[in-house]
């Protein structure tokens, strides 16, 4: 709808909004829309409850003013953007401009250039540092709501999303202190913490952030009645900023999982472990093992981060200091130059969802359900933490524990049922984002600027990623029926073939009969001229081999037959010697009976050619398409030890 | 001062000769005239050589600490090294190595 309306606009370039950025960009508009006392009634169409129907609507200048400067770009980008999108062309700020603008905001946060071109792209969701927590607020689940709270009846499509919002808006209830300043522009909408890392990592994001919109504007709603509450200070900025270090982890892998902690950049998404499984394999293939401290120092070094830092890193995350990363290890230190890549800076400690005990509890369990796990145990070892790891470990629980400032007091009932709906929810996005914001505090205000050197990382990375993502093998299809692959290939070749009417014989063995071998040397030819026979068209080709290859064979035979009629009758020539009239005679019978029984001997030997030929032809056909088999197979193995070359060797 | 110490502690080990490893060598008596000052020192498997410079007016420390500081500074100290990308000989600029050696001085004082 959102689309539509601002794709309907023809004010900009034609937008193409992905669902979840639809969802976000109404919703963010609506804010702005809100806060400029446009007012739009509450939106109806995505039962997400958009706020206000955008396309009625615009934005007030103030809030999305405010909502910009809250992306962190200088101050010129964000001229750009306003330029660019048409606001100070049309003079306002319509859902066409407004999308626009979150677009290139979107861009321009994933380090791509402003430019009109930027928004055709998929774009992870712009990233709007909020002091308030609104990603908390984001999920609203009606009923957790406070009555202070809204409503927002979001339909969260995760059920955690909704238990996020429950814990979310207990903390709220505690702390709103931050959320005042953010309630006073409600436009800005801090759950967009995404970093922008999945677009330079690969856009993975398109499918997270149809996930994460709804959440997202979930809590916006929530945002705004929470901000005239006024409570607890401090840790809303510290949440805020949390999310955003989550969002950045949420980012950071192309793979389509969002488990999304958006607001936790220090929690791996499930994405993410799957891609450090996977460099991790290419560096070590057993799991279980380490990686050794050269072979991880080659790899890392690959991410062109300072030596220092990388020292600093390694540090971090090799807990047990044996110089040496298991897969645990290696996962925290590869998120944390991740991490670091993406302009986040290190943390002093290890963050808890990185530890090795965490990370250790997440592997064995597939996916989702050990995010969740990880949560809640990380939850427990956070109480030890200082408090800005506190923070960060609070939205690492799915936000939802998070928000009460002091430390843990997320009910570890909400952990847990945080965990069990997140685990549903996790692969839908978990917009982890609005809820914490802690990141705010604690990271102090990353900038969000996307480093061009998180490109680089990110071919560094898809380098390494090439290899142990091998291109899957090619059937091993050794059944004699053709493979599929094999049938397309031949298939178009088959027709060539039938009208080149030469098709190309394979090598046929050594005839039985002499009298075939004439036919073998014309079968042979034909094979040499063409080696890659359609296997499928080979036994039609070898057909009409057999018939093409018996008329040159005829003609021989048919030499041979005058010159066995010619030899025989010199040799009854010869052997009669007598009378020359009687020889004469005789031979002349004898030939003719000869011929006759030559030529019934011929056809009979030209029929048993035919099926020898036929069935040769057929097994030909069948070695030669396992052959093709055994071809790809091995260049398969070529490709992928050529890949997996480069990334060793360094 | 830290270099003569240095050349003390090299006469030291060229004097322990032999197969004679002694981790713990607390070498006490560098004091010069204007500087009361304690110098130990301690050499690793790997001679490398830790010296530590202790002001004499605080109290005389133990042999028992002295030594105890020093192997938590050996402990630390590989754990630096176990990093790929420290290369030996270089500034250490491990924070958590920092961190120990902070706080032992922290404790002595």
């Amino acid at each position: 709808m959102e689309a539509a309306a601002g794709g309907g606009c023809g004010s900009g370039p034609p937008l193409l909004l992905s669902e979840g950025e639809q969802q976000c960009y109404s919703e963010l508009f609506a804010r702005c829309a809100a806060a400029g006392a446009a007012g739009g009634g509450p939106g109806s169409g995505p039962p997400e409850a958009a706020r206000a129907v955008p396309s009625a609507a615009t934005a007030a200048a103030g809030p999305v003013a405010d909502l910009f400067r809250a992306s962190q770009l200088p101050a010129e980008t964000l001229h750009q953007i306003t330029e660019l999108c048409g606001a100070k062309r049309v003079g306002y700020f319509g859902p066409t401009q407004f999308y626009i603008a979150l677009k290139l905001i979107a861009a321009a946060q994933s380090g791509l250039p402003v430019r009109i071109e930027s928004i055709k792209c998929e774009l992870p969701l712009p990233r709007f540092l909020m002091s308030k927590t609104d990603a908390e607020i984001r999920f609203g689940n009606p009923t957790e709501l406070h009555g202070t709270k809204v409503q927002i009846p979001y339909l969260i499509t995760e059920k955690n999303t909704f238990k996020r919002m429950d814990d979310e808006d207990k903390q709220q209830e505690t702390q709103s202190p931050t959320m005042s300043p953010l309630a006073s522009p409600p436009s800005s909408p801090p759950h967009y913490q995404r970093v922008p890392l999945s677009h330079a990592y690969g856009k993975l994001r398109s499918n997270t952030e149809q996930m994460h919109p709804a959440p997202y504007e979930a809590r916006q709603p929530l945002v705004q009645p929470e901000g005239p509450s006024s409570g607890a200070p401090g840790t809303k900025p510290p949440r805020h900023q949390a999310s955003l270090i989550r969002s950045f982890s949420v980012e950071r892998e192309p793979q389509d999982n969002n488990s999304n902690y958006p607001d936790e950049p220090w929690r791996i998404t499930e994405e993410q472990r799957e891609y450090y499984v996977n460099q991790f394999r290419s560096l070590q293939p057993d799991p279980s093992s380490f990686i050794s401290g050269s072979v991880a120092k080659n790899f890392f070094t690959k991410s062109k981060l300072s030596i220092p830092e990388l020292s600093y890193i390694w540090e971090l995350s090799d807990a047990d200091c044996d110089g040496a990363l298991t897969l645990p290890e290696f996962c925290a230190a590869f998120h944390l130059i991740v991490a670091r890549k993406n302009g986040y800076p290190l943390p002093e400690g290890l963050p808890p969802t990185l530890q090795t005990e965490y990370l250790q509890a997440a592997f064995p369990k597939p996916k989702r359900e050990c995010a969740l796990f990880d949560s809640y145990s990380e939850s427990m070892p956070a109480n030890q933490q200082p408090r800005d790891l506190n923070r960060m470990e609070k939205l690492s629980v799915k936000d939802m524990a998070d928000f009460p400032v002091p430390t843990q007091d997320v009910t570890s009932d909400d952990k847990q049922g945080l965990k069990s709906t997140a685990d549903e929810a996790l692969p839908k996005d978990v917009s982890e984002d609005p809820a914490t914001s802690k990141d705010s505090n604690s990271l102090k205000a990353r900038p969000r600027s996307r480093s061009y050197s998180s490109t680089s990382i990110e071919e560094a990375m898809k380098r390494g990623e090439d290899p142990p993502t091998p291109p899957p093998r090619p059937q091993k299809t050794h059944s004699r029926a053709s493979s599929l692959d094999l049938n397309k290939v031949f298939q178009p070749s088959v027709p060539a073939t039938k009208s080149g009417l030469l098709p190309p014989p394979p090598a046929l063995p050594p005839r039985p009969c002499p009298s075939q071998s004439e036919q073998a040397p014309e079968a042979e030819i034909h094979p040499q001229l063409n080696r890659a026979p359609s296997q499928a068209a080979e036994s039609s080709p070898a057909k009409k081999d057999i018939p093409y290859s018996q008329p040159p064979s005829k003609p021989i035979r048919r030499k041979f037959r005058p010159e066995n009629p010619a030899t025989e009758n010199q040799d009854t020539s010869t052997t009669v010697g007598g009378p020359a009239s009687a020889a004469t005679v005789k031979p002349h019978a004898a030939v003719q009976k000869q011929s006759s029984k030559q030529k019934k001997a011929i056809q009979t030997a030209i029929r048993k050619n035919k099926e020898a030929n036929a069935v040769l032809a057929r097994l030909n056909s069948e070695l030669q398409q396992q052959l093709k088999e055994v071809h790809q197979e091995r260049i398969a193995l070529e490709n992928q030890l050529e890949q997996l070359r480069p990334v060793t060797v360094l | 001062m830290v270099h003569t110490s240095l050349d003390v502690v090299d006469e030291k080990i060229s004097a322990m000769g032999k197969a004679l490893v002694d981790q713990r060598e607390l070498y006490l008596g560098l004091l010069y005239p204007t500087e009361d000052y304690k110098v130990y020192g301690y050499v690793t498997n790997s001679k490398v050589k830790f010296v530590m410079v202790v002001d004499s007016s605080n109290t005389a420390l133990r042999d028992n600490e002295i030594r105890s500081m020093f192997r938590k500074l050996h402990n630390s100290y590989t754990d630096v090294m176990c990093n790929p990308f420290y290369n030996p000989g270089d500034r250490i600029q491990s924070r958590a190595f920092d961190s120990t050696v902070t706080s032992m001085m922290i404790q002595v004082c």
